[in-house]
């Protein structure tokens, strides 16, 4: 029985070697297959395909204010916008005009953006009642000066649709 | 044809008669140093890019591409970098031995060069016991990765050198005795002999299955000698950091970087000439056209041939294996290569006795 | 957490303190394991986090609940989306508000494919821990459909903030069950080969198996829950004891091994991968019609306290809100896997080899801002 023992053992020591190398050879059997197969390869050249790389629909870039042809926007300077905001990224300054009417209207004077702080949890862009916010699709945020990431969002020279002249 | 023995031997006939023999050995001392040099850094950057990409494809990427057509000049930008980069003074260090660990890992590599047939006649220096040479020098590497250790007063540092010392020493055996295995069938320790005995078939395909067995194990152990692969315990990146060289910066890195590849070449270098006949072609059977052929491309491209294939393969090992533990990369040697690579010696032996091989 | 190793006379002790983070490849982020060695082997070691700490409770005291849930995002990023909806389910449950089937469905959609993405990087990371380079980027080739899954809905990657108390910031892409689909179909065939690379080699086999034992009654003790726990035998999966969205309606099983080593902690959680692609099966088709967001004017949670916990694919979150009727919370505290799980592996690496110590930790599945919050 001893001898039958040692013999079961020693079958077992070169299972082992066996199923070990097999194991081996399988994993390497994965590595080669993508080795001989460059089609498998996923990576994209980045700056090389800027033109056709497009980023989907609802990708939450920059922030922007929408502007029509006509250079307005529809901001009438509610604030929900900056409430909403956990950050304080949103800053809006405002200008106090007399209306038509006599009343005191408030007038947008600078939108301002502290992409700094935000952290594109898109509680803004839903927040707006005139859907005067969008995300854009723009994705290279990354500048050289951190002043730069203050934007004023408003474009020199627009003006608000509720405002009529 | 392809023979450079005229070649060589006519330059020294014209060193050794415009000079005095001084001079015509001082001549040709330099200039095959710094040929074997040039040959050095040339092929240690390329085998760096090579691994670059051949890992890039096994993981689906494209690897270096940016410097010149297909990258191939990323590595060289890479030393130029290396080379510009401050070398950080260790404070607590044994400065004298930190900095000369490189240089010895990267002697002990240059040496080993020297005696390997690319072809023909193209050998620095055919020794008589070539093989004896080339395990004795490439052994020394280690000396300089336990200093290099030690020398740098860091913790990690320290263990990933004793890690490496005690696998570089173990498997040590495991080579000598797989290389011994060839030995025993060739009869002799100088490659050119050894690679004459295979003329008619190399040791891979006529020394029956142990000489299989040997190469297989020469390969594993090989592998481990040069801290590669999944034997990089030295290294360890996910737990040492970077092990030995963790402290070393700039064109000292790089030395450890180039000889752990120049190191893989060669183990493969004598892989080749061990089992797969050196630069000698594949030749099948009677099949005379065929073999006519074979002759024809020149035995330096089968020399570089088959060591490319071997690389590949370490390579192949490294990007598919997880690391093992130190006790199991023992465990693995002393008690599976060993035991095996001894009664493969046997049975080697016994065979040579009874003239079985082809 | 005061004391420190470095403290002890080690002279006299002869011991090996070797300092593992807070800038080391295999602790995942910033933290630091002060680790006594003798030779190669773990005698013990000191977990100290606190290096990401940022405040993300005390700073939730001055928002109001709709944007407390861009923070959860940040504290186990590999599970936003759970996070986020353990702190919108506390609050729908405080408020006593129900949402639409719809947004049920949706939001456990979102939970599994978090659940597989994070376990694929952690599959990543896992292998690089041992070594196995191309692992990394095997998982992380796969995990990037998932995350274009996200991106086409919420607009994000990895920090989604798409559950809000109420209901989702925005209805679901339609291209959104055909990706899914895609995936299911695609993952099933690459999971394969997950295990002839990883889990069948025999250096993988041999570095786990019986590596960091950690039994039952330990796995309660110290509060060890997911995939970690569930090695050991724990029935911890939050899903089956208490379910919440959608998991009511569907079929799957709790994946628990009893081994407890290294190797069943892996094996759960490549089970749970086949696992949540199943779940998905039976969620993709079935999205009901509704809407996706309730008409709440105000959202406030009344006087009292409340507790939510879901099952995020570390562990158990727990949410628990103190609330003074005010728009913003009194106190609000998470329970996150990751803190109770990291301060097991004391007693599990004691004793093995430091490379056992890196596949210990990397077995847990460590991230390290949600144990710092």
């Amino acid at each position: 029985m001893a001898f039958l023992k040692t013999i079961k053992e020693v079958g077992h020591y070169f299972y082992e070697i066996y199923d070990g190398a097999a194991s081996l050879v399988r994993g390497m059997k994965v590595t080669g297959s993508y080795f001989v197969r460059p089609s498998s390869i996923v990576t994209q050249q980045y700056p090389e395909n800027r033109a056709t790389l497009k980023m989907f629909d609802s990708f939450k870039g920059e922030l922007m204010l929408i502007h029509d042809e006509n250079n307005k926007h529809s901001c009438n300077v509610c604030n929900t916008c900056a409430r909403k905001c956990p950050n304080g990224s949103i800053e809006i300054i405002y200008k106090k005009v007399e209306g038509a009417d006599g009343r005191s209207k408030k007038i947008l004077d600078k939108y301002i953006h502290h992409l700094e702080t935000c952290s594109f949890c898109g509680l803004c862009v839903p927040s707006c009642d005139e859907l005067a916010l969008k995300f854009d699709q723009k994705f290279e945020l990354a500048v050289f000066d951190r002043s730069k990431l203050t934007k004023v969002l408003n474009k020199p020279g627009s003006s608000s649709k509720a405002m009529k002249e | 044809m392809y023979d450079f023995t005229a070649l060589i031997g006519s330059i020294t006939n014209l060193l050794n008669e415009t000079f005095s023999p001084f001079w015509a050995g001082l001549i040709m001392m330099v200039s095959l140093g710094v040929a074997l040099l040039l040959f050095y850094a040339v092929l240690g950057l390329y085998l760096v890019y090579a691994e670059r990409k051949i890992c890039a494809r096994m993981q689906n990427r494209m690897g270096p591409n940016r410097v010149g057509p297909l990258g191939i000049f990323q590595t060289i930008a890479d030393l130029i970098k290396l080379l510009l980069k401050e070398l950080i003074y260790i404070k607590n260090a044994d400065n004298f031995l930190f900095n000369i660990a490189p240089f010895i890992v990267i002697v002990a590599s240059i040496m080993a060069i020297g005696s390997i047939p690319f072809a023909k006649g193209l050998q620095a220096i055919d020794l008589n016991i070539g093989v004896l040479y080339i395990l004795a020098i490439s052994s020394m590497g280690v000396i300089g990765i336990l200093l290099a250790g030690w020398a740098s007063n860091s913790k990690y540092s320290v263990i990933g050198a004793m890690r490496s010392g005690a696998q570089v020493i173990s498997y040590e055996l495991s080579v000598g005795l797989a290389l011994l295995c060839i030995i025993t069938y060739a009869g002799s320790m100088q490659f050119s002999e050894i690679i004459a005995s295979q003329q008619d078939g190399w040791w891979l395909f006529k020394g029956h299955i142990p000489a299989f067995i040997a190469f297989v194990i020469y390969l594993i152990s090989g592998t481990a000698e040069t801290n590669r692969g999944p034997f990089d315990l030295a290294e360890a990146e996910s737990e040492l950091t970077a092990g030995f060289h963790t402290e070393y910066s700039g064109i000292k890195f790089a030395f450890f970087f180039l000889a752990e590849y120049m190191n893989m070449f060669i183990i493969a270098a004598i892989a080749t000439t061990m089992f797969l006949g050196g630069w000698l072609p594949f030749h099948l059977f009677q099949w005379h056209g065929f073999n006519r052929v074979m002759d024809f491309i020149p035995p330096v491209f089968w020399f570089f041939g088959k060591t490319a294939f071997i690389i590949y393969v370490m390579m192949w090992f490294k990007w598919t294996f997880p690391r093992l533990r130190i006790d199991q990369l023992l465990a693995l040697e002393w008690k599976y290569l060993l035991p095996i690579n001894l009664m493969n010696l046997i049975l080697i032996a016994f065979l040579t006795l009874m003239q079985w091989h082809f | 957490m005061e004391e420190t190793l470095l403290d002890i006379d080690m002279q006299e002790k002869e011991e090996y303190i070797i300092n593992m983070g807070p800038q080391h490849p295999s602790t995942h982020g910033v933290l630091r394991f002060e680790t006594c060695l003798q030779g190669e082997k773990v005698k013990y070691l000191i977990p100290h986090c606190g290096y990401i700490h940022r405040g993300i409770e005390k700073m939730c005291e001055h928002l109001t609940y709709p944007q407390i849930i861009h923070l959860t995002d940040r504290m186990d990023y590999l599970s936003a989306h759970i996070n986020n909806e353990a702190v919108a389910l506390c609050i729908e449950n405080a408020m006593q508000v129900e949402v639409s089937d719809r947004v049920k469905y949706i939001r456990t959609i979102f939970a599994e494919l978090t659940r597989i993405a994070s376990h694929q990087l952690w599959w990543c990371a896992f292998g690089m821990d041992l070594g196995a380079l191309t692992t990394f980027f095997y998982g992380l080739r796969d995990r990037e459909k998932i995350l274009d899954i996200f991106e086409e809905t919420t607009g994000s990657r990895l920090t989604q903030s798409f559950n809000t108390p109420g209901g989702l910031m925005s209805d679901i892409h339609p291209n959104f069950q055909k990706r899914i689909k895609e995936f299911i179909t695609y993952f099933r065939k690459k999971l394969p080969e997950y295990d002839q690379l990883l889990t069948g080699n025999i250096i993988f086999r041999e570095r786990t198996k019986g590596i960091g034992m950690m039994t039952k009654e330990m796995a309660i003790d110290y509060g060890v829950t997911g995939p970690s726990g569930r090695g050991s035998g724990f029935h911890c999966d939050i899903r089956k004891i208490a379910p919440y969205s959608a998991y009511p309606f569907i079929k799957f099983n709790e994946i628990t091994l009893t081994e407890g080593d290294t190797y069943s902690r892996y094996l759960v959680r490549i089970a749970e991968m086949w696992e949540s692609l199943n779940i998905l099966e039976q969620l993709v088709d079935n999205i009901p019609q509704g809407s996706t967001m309730l008409e709440l004017k105000v959202i406030k949670a009344p006087k009292g306290e409340f507790y939510q916990r879901v099952e995020t694919a570390r562990g158990e979150l727990g949410v628990y809100i103190v609330s003074d009727g005010g728009p913003s919370p009194a106190r609000i505290k998470f329970r996150t896997p990751n803190f109770s799980n990291l301060f097991v592996i004391n007693k599990l690496a004691a004793g093995h080899k430091i490379a056992d110590l890196v596949a210990i930790s990397g077995s847990l599945d460590l991230v390290i801002p949600d144990i710092d919050r």
